[in-house]
């Protein structure tokens, strides 16, 4: 079996963009982009209104899109599964995919972005797809003339409550605090919308319903007061956490779970294994800064293999 | 696209219900990436273990009946009916390996 240059694991903008970059620097990368999930999280959104280069904005399926044509045009191998298990000390890195093939490759690319943060309580699961959701632009089309909820305070909790007032007569926002974290632009779009109402201050502390959604008890952190809230939807909007149960216990992560990285370099604790992406970046977790974090990841690993001995890249 | 046979909410009755074998039914969309993301791998499924689980999709546009029914609202949704009872429910995409572990009595 060929050992491969570089083997990327993702498929988000820092995945793809560093497939663009790989394979421009003829190192026929491949890029493991799920089976069901190719794209990532951007797949799930609608208008991108502040990617560089598209002034009329880009719908988000649509930019991930491109980039994956545009990383299959240099001669990215892009492989629809997931990835199951990982080998990565050695020279030789091995990865498992869901079919049960072994690749190996002389360096990694972990771009798995993050996943979306839960409640944590206990009826979540049970009426997820029954009323409870994590994506507005999936979701909201059954949620016609209702009235719901988004439980949030950034940028992806306004943006869903903006498009869900498409659908629904009514969207509460609930937030633990009395003010946002999203950017000024998707504050003032919510405040101004007549079908957006705020409930500051606010925790979520039960889901009820037995086959569907029927309302949520609510807790004001500031007076304790507990009240309910009929919804029949409930969209949670409450960040996103990284993706690295792959790689517990071998590759360092820093104290905020997401991997480790040697300063402004994509360099983990283990040679050859680079990470780039959501998943090393706790701040800012844009499509660009992803997009830009996977193109450091690329030419770090074309450093490392350049630097490697003759009889290694060889391999290859 | 899908090799799985379409039902309706005309249909629903005689092709799910009221049927001897396991069906499982696909609630879908075509605006639904996850969807079009899970539809080979039922597909391939469906094929691996004919004769144990009937795969059939329903377009939940052109069906709001039955979509309001079980009270959808998110896709894919899928449920297995087993003489006329919706014996298991699963939301949302998933590899084609966990699919087979949720499905695993079934396709036994």
């Amino acid at each position: 079996m060929a050992v491969e240059n570089v083997i990327i694991i993702g498929s988000g903008p820092a995945g793809y963009t560093a497939g663009i970059y790989t394979a421009r620097a003829s190192l026929e990368p491949v890029l493991v982009a799920s089976s069901v999930d190719p794209g990532g999280e951007l797949t799930k959104t609608t208008e991108v209104e502040n990617f560089p280069g598209f002034p009329k904005g880009i719908m988000g399926p649509d930019l991930m899109e491109e980039m994956r044509e545009q990383a299959e045009k240099f001669g990215t191998k892009v492989v629809y599964d997931d990835v199951t298990a990982l080998e990565l000390d050695g020279d030789v890195k091995r990865v498992t995919l869901g079919d049960g093939t072994v690749l190996e490759a002389l360096a990694v690319i972990f771009a798995t972005g993050s996943a979306y943060r839960k409640l944590g309580l206990p009826n979540e699961d049970k009426l997820s797809g029954h009323g409870v959701s994590w994506c507005a632009t999936c979701d909201g089309f059954f949620f016609r003339q209702q009235v719901i909820a988004v439980v949030g305070g950034g940028d992806s909790a306004m943006e869903e409550a903006t498009f869900l007032t498409k659908f629904a007569d009514k969207v509460y926002v609930i937030h633990r605090k009395n003010e946002l974290r999203a950017s000024k632009i998707l504050q003032d779009r919510a405040f101004d919308d007549p079908k957006i109402e705020f409930i500051w201050d606010t925790e979520v502390v039960a889901i009820n319903g037995d086959a569907a959604l029927q309302s949520l008890t609510l807790r004001n952190l500031v007076s304790g007061e507990e009240s309910a809230l009929e919804v029949t939807g409930l969209f949670i909007a409450i960040g996103a956490d990284p993706r690295t149960h792959l790689v517990h216990g071998k590759l360092d992560l820093t104290d905020v779970g997401t991997i480790a990285v040697a300063g402004r370099s994509s360099r983990t604790s283990l040679p050859g294994v680079f990470a780039a992406g959501d998943v090393v970046d706790p701040t800012y977790k844009q499509a660009v800064t992803a997009a830009a974090s996977g193109t450091v990841a690329a030419i770090d690993v074309e450093h490392y293999l350049a630097a490697l001995p003759q009889e290694l890249k060889e391999y290859a | 696209m899908s090799n799985a046979a379409a039902v309706t909410d005309a249909t629903w009755d005689a092709e799910v219900l009221g049927a001897d074998d396991v069906v499982l039914v696909d609630f879908w969309a075509e605006w639904c990436g996850p969807c079009r993301a899970v539809s080979p791998i039922l597909d391939a499924i469906a094929e691996e273990n004919a004769g144990k689980i009937r795969i059939v999709k329903l377009n939940v546009d052109e069906n709001p009946a039955t979509t309001m029914k079980y009270q959808i609202t998110g896709i894919p949704a899928m449920k297995v009916f087993k003489g006329g009872e919706n014996v298991k429910t699963i939301v949302g995409a998933r590899p084609k390996p966990a699919l087979e572990a949720e499905l695993a009595e079934f396709l036994a």
